[in-house]
């Protein structure tokens, strides 16, 4: 809780620091160190041990998985301030976050700004606890870049809304209780015929299917709706606005995708250090294939360069200016993740090539699957082609013209 | 932008208003018509020196202003944009560094007062061949009486044909060793190149010059000095290189928006519009790496070299590209002599060779990091 009654706004920060520490102390079991499955919200069945169900109810009872969100709707009230303090806290014993998916990324923050009263005290409130799964009824197969021209029909029926359709990419969609869904609700208009609807997936008539991979795992599913009936009041915001109202909410993604450019920071050995294991080195030291060490050096450069530029925006945004910066994020940052796993797999050779079993380290075959995996990295969120055109657009203004 | 305080902002703005205003590309225009070999209108010189710009870097005993390296890059960043032909950067930052690093008091009150106030260019002499190569010098001094006799040729010694001090990089027996040598004392000669760019890269000739023993700066054995000194000449001429790209995009993207063909405005094919997104996008790389090699040198860090050949290798590709594509995306027109796209590339790849290209940072980057 935000303690306002003292005059002193460091000295206030500093009480509330010592009450987080406290209660953090009293309620983080110290065995729960190293123990966040990153992916548990969107791969994974419910957590069954029974320390982290603790910490999580703990956790969402206090807001604090929501720390910043309002307490009317479960949130933690915290100011902004108080919510880097907690943050501090938390990393300094290793305490992670319980409360996550797609409904803290990328709904909630929507629904504060979109939905009505009812369906804030009704939705938000199991979001803060880590109750309830939700997953995004987005694209569809024939609509991914060109979005708003899906066809996931919604149509009228007086006391309900009947669904019939399929979306595709749902992220977690075999583990989800919840969607959050682009509509159709006028079919002689493209975007303004887009309505914003959250359905049960418990519902009658939802049929869920995992898509897999060429990195072997399936984390997307495809998602069909037959006569699916939706509540009244499932519908957000006004008929027609779910274009306005779903792009917010892809703000709210892209923000929090990019922030996964940091994952190319060097996880694990370097890549001069990896050449110089399975490739060795010359007399003087360097890396024994000149052609792979500068391509190297040039990858090394780019990293630090994304790196700088990353810091450097962080800075800006701080500073109350408009960073144009943040906008290269995602394109380099994806260039950077895709660079280092083709050079980490040429420098492996056959032995980054294995798909399972004897013969392969660890390290190799999740260089593998990673490699895979990480082709995806350009293509979701907005594709590499679709962030040059918003560039062009937006920044350069290249569309306009006196 | 790095996050600039009130006087790095205001240093900024004054620079570019004045680099529209008072020196735009049709000044460096002028000066490529003129022809003098010094390559620059010493009354441009002259209102840089009055506006402090040749003291950013003194410290206020000397007569500067000491705001340090990363506002005496704005104002080359800012004056590069319009290719403002000028020994600021070679003087009052290159040159001036490895006074500021290794002067002794004598030798700091004999230039840099002279230096801030624009009386006196200094100019770096360190390389014998086309080649940036500070493991190749050959130019001597040797002990003789009290002080030294200096022989030896520098290539394409910048500002080095209108330079009254020039800080010389020699064998001195025990390693090399960087010399003041004024362009006056007898046995120093230059003669003029014709270079591209319009701009002043003599060759110098040092005959048997006497010095005395205060003319050594630093030690005897100053590999390192020089490694620092060339760092800050290094960082100095990717601000500028920032400047040029900037420019030369901004010029590119203009000439998109307004040229039409086939009954569309060029800006609107997206081919087009995506080149010019992959170059916004390397521009922005580069201004983090090059204001972070500016900021380390302010700040005294310990992996300088490493942010430097970051910075300069980045700026070299980066400006490489950016001087490409604006001939390419300006057509016929960008290959006539009157419009300055060709100023842009002429200068462009001066620059690129400048202390070291791209190749030779990769090089000295893997080699620092152990690889």
């Amino acid at each position: 809780m935000a303690t306002a009654e003292l005059t002193n706004p460091a000295e206030a920060l500093e009480a509330f620091r010592k009450e987080a520490a406290g209660w953090l102390k009293d309620n983080f079991p110290t065995s729960l160190v190293g123990k966040e499955n990153v992916l548990a919200t969107v791969e994974g069945g419910s957590d069954p041990d029974p320390e982290a169900v603790a910490w999580k109810k703990a956790m969402g009872e206090k807001g604090w998985g929501t720390p910043t969100w309002p307490t009317e709707y479960g949130g933690g009230g915290l100011s902004y301030p108080e919510a880097r303090v907690l943050q501090e806290e938390m990393g300094k014993i290793g305490a992670w976050n319980p409360i996550g998916g797609m409904g803290v990324m990328m709904l909630g923050p929507t629904l504060l700004e979109f939905a009505s009263e009812e369906q804030k005290k009704r939705h938000i409130p199991p979001i803060c606890r880590g109750e309830i799964r939700w997953c995004q009824g987005y694209s569809e197969p024939g609509a991914g870049s060109d979005l708003a021209s899906l066809q996931t029909k919604c149509e009228d029926k007086g006391d309900h809304w009947l669904v019939n359709g399929q979306k595709t990419w749902t992220s977690g969609g075999q583990w989800a209780d919840w969607c959050f869904a682009l509509v159709r609700t006028d079919t002689t208009k493209k975007h303004e015929g887009i309505s914003f609807l959250l359905l049960d997936m418990k519902s009658p008539g939802v049929e869920v299917k995992p898509i897999r991979m060429i990195s072997g795992t399936s984390p997307f599913c495809e998602t069909f709706f037959t006569d699916v009936k939706v509540p009244k009041e499932n519908l957000v915001g006004e008929l027609g606005n779910g274009w306005t109202i779903g792009k917010r909410l892809l703000q709210h993604e892209r923000t929090n995708l990019s922030g996964g450019g940091s994952l190319s920071r060097g996880q694990g050995p370097s890549l001069s250090d990896m050449a110089k294991h399975y490739v060795g080195t010359d007399a003087e030291g360097r890396i024994a294939d000149a052609d792979l060490r500068m391509r190297i050096v040039r990858h090394e450069m780019e990293a630090k360069a994304f790196q700088a530029t990353a810091r450097r925006v962080m800075l800006e945004s701080k500073s109350g200016n408009i960073s144009l910066g943040s906008s290269i994020l995602k394109n380099v940052g994806a260039r950077i993740t895709q660079e280092r796993a083709e050079l980490t797999l040429e420098i492996m050779g056959m032995n980054g090539l294995g798909w399972s079993g004897e013969g392969f380290s660890q390290a190799e075959l999740g260089a593998t699957r990673g490699w895979l995996w990480g082709k995806a990295v350009s293509i979701y969120g907005g594709t590499t082609e679709i962030q040059n055109n918003v560039i062009a657009k937006r920044i350069l203004g290249m569309l306009d013209h006196q | 932008m790095a996050v600039l305080n009130e006087e790095q902002t205001m240093l900024r703005d004054m620079a570019r208003d004045w680099a529209r205003e008072k020196s735009p590309v049709t000044a460096f225009r002028k000066v490529r018509d003129t022809g003098e070999a010094i390559g620059f209108d010493p009354a441009a010189f002259a209102a840089q020196a009055e506006m402090g710009w040749t003291g950013v870097i003194i410290p206020e005993a000397y007569g500067g202003s000491d705001f340090g390296y990363l506002s005496l890059g704005l104002v080359l960043e800012e004056t590069g944009r319009t290719l403002t032909a000028s020994p600021l950067g070679t003087s009052s930052l290159a040159a001036t560094s490895a006074l500021l690093l290794a002067g002794s008091e004598a030798q700091k009150e004999a230039w840099l007062p002279k230096i801030a106030s624009g009386d006196a260019i200094a100019a770096l002499a360190v390389d014998e061949g086309p080649r940036h190569d500070p493991a190749k010098i050959a130019a001597k001094a040797e002990k003789s009486g009290d002080g030294w006799t200096l022989s030896g040729t520098k290539a394409f010694v910048a500002e080095g044909d209108s330079a009254h001090l020039f800080i010389v990089a020699a064998q001195t027996g025990s390693g090399i060793g960087l010399f003041l040598v004024p362009a006056d004392a007898k046995g120093v000669s230059r003669a003029a190149r014709n270079m591209v760019d319009a701009r002043s890269h003599a060759e110098v000739r040092f005959d048997k010059v006497a010095l005395d023993a205060d003319a050594l700066i630093g030690a005897e054995d100053s590999a390192d000095l020089l490694d620092q000194v060339l760092d800050r000449a290094r960082a100095g001429a990717a601000a500028e290189m920032l400047g040029l790209a900037v420019q030369a995009f901004e010029d590119t993207l203009e000439y998109l928006k307004t040229r039409e063909q086939f009954g569309e405005i060029l800006s609107r094919f997206q081919a087009l519009q995506h080149r010019m997104s992959n170059q916004f996008t390397q521009i922005e790389l580069m201004r983090s790496v090059v204001e972070g090699a500016l900021e380390a040198i302010d700040a005294g860090r310990d992996d300088i070299a490493e942010k430097v050949s970051l910075a300069k290798a980045t700026a070299c590709d980066t400006l490489h590209l950016v001087s490409r594509e604006m001939i390419q995306l300006h057509g016929g027109i960008g290959m006539t002599d009157e419009h300055h796209a060709g100023f842009y590339i002429k200068r462009a790849r001066i620059l690129e060779n400048a202390w070291g290209n791209a190749a030779f940072h990769r090089e000295r980057y893997a080699r620092l990091a152990g690889y």
